[in-house]
């Protein structure tokens, strides 16, 4: 990064500083001053946190001038669920099960954080089928979830029937973890030392029609959607923000491409096998809704060709690592050995210990950055853990994005922004 | 020359009970069409989006309306303490009844064609198949239409919630500025078929003369489209929006009230549509064979065909179609479909006048087209202007 990059996010955090969009009233205050302002001639509304199109229960206070919005603040908590404290009398053993609740869209991502945080704090390396399975799983569900977005983005922009269509795609996907996971969402499956199980006889079959069929289905998504001259209306120019800007925000993911900053951290920090295999990082040039709409469409195509290749090239192998520290034995070891046994009951009740230190990694989740941050103190449980939710980060955005927008317009930002509140509030 | 219903000529006891008659009927009709066309809309737009649709309540779901009806109907009656009372409770009807009186104009049935004028012969009575032919039928439809704009807007304002006035005042804004388009494009029609009187429109039609190519097709898409924004169907359900507006100017009603909020819409859609065949698709003419018992029926199953092609249209559009934003919904009212019902109105007028002064046809379509166009090339002139001086004015601030 050079100087003038620097100069150009000073300029950009001064801006962000400067434009006034972020309404910075207590919920208090917001509460007493409910209703018409004879003085300002504005009136302070509340979004949610029941509202049909706040995904879930975000709550934004708008500041209206009419339908425009002047000012506004995302207020979260109304999900909290104190998870990240959870984790930390949790061993790391049971950390997935309390991780996968997070991102409840994606929550494969979160194990695979929380799995390669530990395995980093351990020093090991899980076998290369593990490796593989693990890049499959998440591709599987970056798909799953990008799909998630495109119908509640046509849900929220008035197009029920894109809603259906893409639950509809994503039930086939959700079909297909249910046969390897033997669950539709909080898998447990990625975990420390590697994946629960093998995957299934048969799931190439599986995939394969998934593959074969999901192209066409996207080409009627396009036809649809992005074609149609209300819906690019509707989405093309709202919600705008600049590269710079994003950064300043700790924006990632789709918002962060949006702008034209090619930011992937599966290209840019590979982890796993992604360095072997080929894909674009999708960009979009003008940062408005309509690009966060076309990126995830872009990316679904890509990754159903990581998933191609995926095919080809899964190796045979072992499924989790043959440490008997940290991988339970198999359960008819148990009945023979002693020393299975011994570790199979040292695995589940204490579980195992984990080096002191500190670690921090971050994988490519389908909204952006996702960040688990590791501290150990050489037990057998997390002495803190934190996670570095997308969702989080880029409802920083919001304000920002919303500006000067309509009500309609604010449908469409969250929505873009496709914030998941299980991963916010933690 | 103005078609006035036999019926009233010479009025006795049974032309009374004539009239009770068609009254009673056409109420019933009205309501069972409702009830089918929810159904209609709902199995219809389960079909597009892959799914089942209503399928317990009755053969293949047919009762589920009803069953809807019956549980809105021992529901709470929640008035918020922050509502105007009086208002909040007068405006469901307001919205209901303009419903309903749109429907007397429409002829239903009957033989338009050999100048008949739809008379048909009930009970040894010569009358028309509609319940009330009145001269100026269509400005009635317009002035009805009109009306159901109050119990919206009544609604959202007195619910004494921030949603619904959000929705009634777009409701305000969006019905109104429709209504101009929605007149001006009806204006073609009149002009061809030289009367206000349902019936006299329906007659001009007969022998597959419809105003749909009378008058150029134009003024019927504009129409249409109008008809859909003035209806709050999809993709211009702005007022209610649900997304946006939770449930806009009903989010605050419930029990019968919403109910007479959702049955008017239904029915409003039917009339509208009704009242589309009626102007543009020739009402109930249509081609006439069989014996005699089919022929007295034929008219009125042509109309309900042609009615039926129209609500499968507008649950098809909402099906499709994503919806508008607030100032996308004034764009496309403002700047495209009023100048352009204005200027077809204007091009057909000269038409009109040329015919009876016997000018050369063709120079009046050059001379026409021209002073269209250079028309619009002035509207988009000042449009463009207008976006400019706005785009200098946001740049400044």
């Amino acid at each position: 990064m050079s100087v003038s990059d620097i100069e150009r996010l000073d300029a950009a955090v001064a801006r962000l500083a400067a434009d006034d969009s972020v309404l910075r009233l207590s919920e208090t205050e917001a509460e007493r001053r409910s209703g018409y302002q004879a003085d300002t001639e504005r009136m302070i509304m509340n979004m949610g946190p029941q509202h049909p199109s706040t995904h879930g229960v975000l709550r934004l206070v708008l500041e209206l001038e009419g339908e425009l919005i002047v000012r506004s603040k995302p207020v979260i908590g109304y999900l909290h669920t104190g998870m990240e404290k959870t984790g930390e009398v949790l061993t790391y053993v049971q950390g997935p099960t309390n991780v996968t609740r997070m991102d409840y869209a994606s929550p494969l991502f979160n194990e695979l954080v929380f799995s390669l945080a530990t395995e980093t704090l351990l020093g090991i390396e899980v076998p290369e089928r593990a490796q593989w399975i693990r890049m499959l799983m998440c591709e599987v569900n970056r798909l799953s979830s990008h799909l998630l977005f495109m119908a509640t983005n046509g849900m929220d922009l008035g197009a029920v029937s894109m809603m259906l269509y893409g639950w509809r795609e994503r039930e086939e996907l959700l079909r297909f973890f249910e046969k390897v996971t033997g669950l539709r969402m909080n898998h447990n499956y990625i975990r420390p030392g590697g994946v629960a199980a093998d995957l299934p006889d048969g799931w190439r079959d599986d995939l394969r029609s998934i593959l074969d069929a999901l192209p066409d289905r996207l080409d009627e998504f396009d036809t649809l959607m992005s074609g149609q001259p209300i819906w690019q209306d509707r989405l093309q120019g709202v919600g705008v923000i600049t590269a710079e800007e994003a950064i300043a925000l700790g924006a990632t993911g789709p918002i962060l491409r949006s702008t034209g900053f090619a930011w992937d951290l599966r290209r840019d920090q590979p982890y796993l096998r992604y360095d072997e295999v080929d894909f674009d990082v999708i960009v979009g040039t003008h940062g408005d809704s309509f690009d966060r709409y076309a990126i995830r469409l872009g990316e679904i195509h890509e990754s159903m060709r990581i998933l191609r290749q995926i095919l080809d090239r899964m190796p045979t192998g072992d499924y989790r690592i043959q440490d008997k520290k940290v991988t339970p034995p198999p359960r008819a070891r148990i009945d023979e050995s002693m020393e299975a046994l011994i570790h199979h009951f040292k695995i589940f009740t204490e579980g195992f210990k984990v080096p002191e230190g500190e670690v921090y990694v971050a994988v490519e989740s389908p909204r952006g950055e996702l960040g688990c941050y590791l501290v150990s103190d050489g037990g057998p449980k997390p002495y803190r853990m934190h996670i570095r939710g997308p969702s989080f980060v880029n409802l920083q955005t919001l304000p920002h994005l919303m500006r000067n927008s309509l009500i309609a317009d604010t449908v469409a930002i969250v929505s873009s922004v496709d914030p998941i509140m299980g991963e916010v509030d933690r | 020359m103005f078609a006035i219903d036999p019926l009233l000529e010479s009025v006795d006891g049974s032309a009374v009970l004539i009239v009770l008659l068609k009254v009673v009927v056409a109420f019933a009709a009205l309501m069972i069409a409702v009830m089918a066309m929810v159904w209609f809309e709902r199995k219809v737009v389960a079909r597009m989006q892959n799914r089942l649709g209503p399928n317990v309540a009755g053969p293949f779901g047919i009762l589920q309306t009803l069953a809807d009806g019956v549980k809105l109907f021992f529901k709470e009656d929640l008035l918020p303490r922050e509502a105007d009372r009086p208002v909040f409770r007068l405006a469901p009807y307001l919205s209901l009844v303009p419903a309903f009186l749109v429907f007397v104009v429409v002829p239903l049935g009957g033989d338009f064609s050999n100048d008949r004028h739809g008379v048909v012969s009930w009970f040894g009575k010569e009358t028309l198949v509609q319940v009330a032919d009145p001269h100026i039928g269509i400005l009635f439809v317009l002035a009805m239409s009109s009306m159901a704009v109050y119990g919206v807007m009544l609604a959202g304002w007195s619910s004494g919630s921030k949603y619904p006035l959000l929705g009634s005042v777009r409701a305000a804004a969006q019905m109104i500025s429709y209504e101009a388009a929605l007149g001006l494009s009806l204006l073609a029609v009149l002009l061809n078929s030289g009367s206000l009187s349902t019936n006299e429109i329906v007659s001009g039609q007969s022998g597959w003369n419809w105003n749909l190519w009378a008058t150029g097709v134009v003024p019927f898409i504009v129409f249409f489209i109008a008809a859909t924004a003035e209806l709050n169907r999809p993709p211009f359900d702005l007022v209610e929006a649900e997304q946006e507006l939770v449930g806009g100017f009903h989010t605050e009603y419930s029990s019968l009230r919403f109910a007479l909020f959702f049955l008017a819409e239904f029915m409003n859609t039917i009339t509208m549509s009704a009242v589309i065949v009626t102007l543009f698709l020739g009402g109930p003419n249509g081609p006439s064979f069989g014996p005699g018992w089919l022929q007295a029926i034929l008219p009125t199953v042509w109309f309900l065909a042609k009615l039926l092609v129209f609500l499968f249209v507008f649950v098809w559009l909402r099906g499709t179609l994503p919806r508008l934003r607030y100032d996308q919904l004034m764009d496309l009212g403002w700047k495209l479909l009023i100048p352009l019902a204005l200027g077809w109105f204007l091009l057909l007028a000269a038409f009109k006048i040329g015919q009876d002064e016997g000018w050369n046809r063709a120079v009046v379509g050059v001379v026409g087209t021209v002073v269209i166009l250079l028309g619009a090339l002035l509207i988009s002139m000042a449009v463009g202007t207008a976006r400019a001086r706005r785009a200098a004015v946001e740049v400044e601030a």
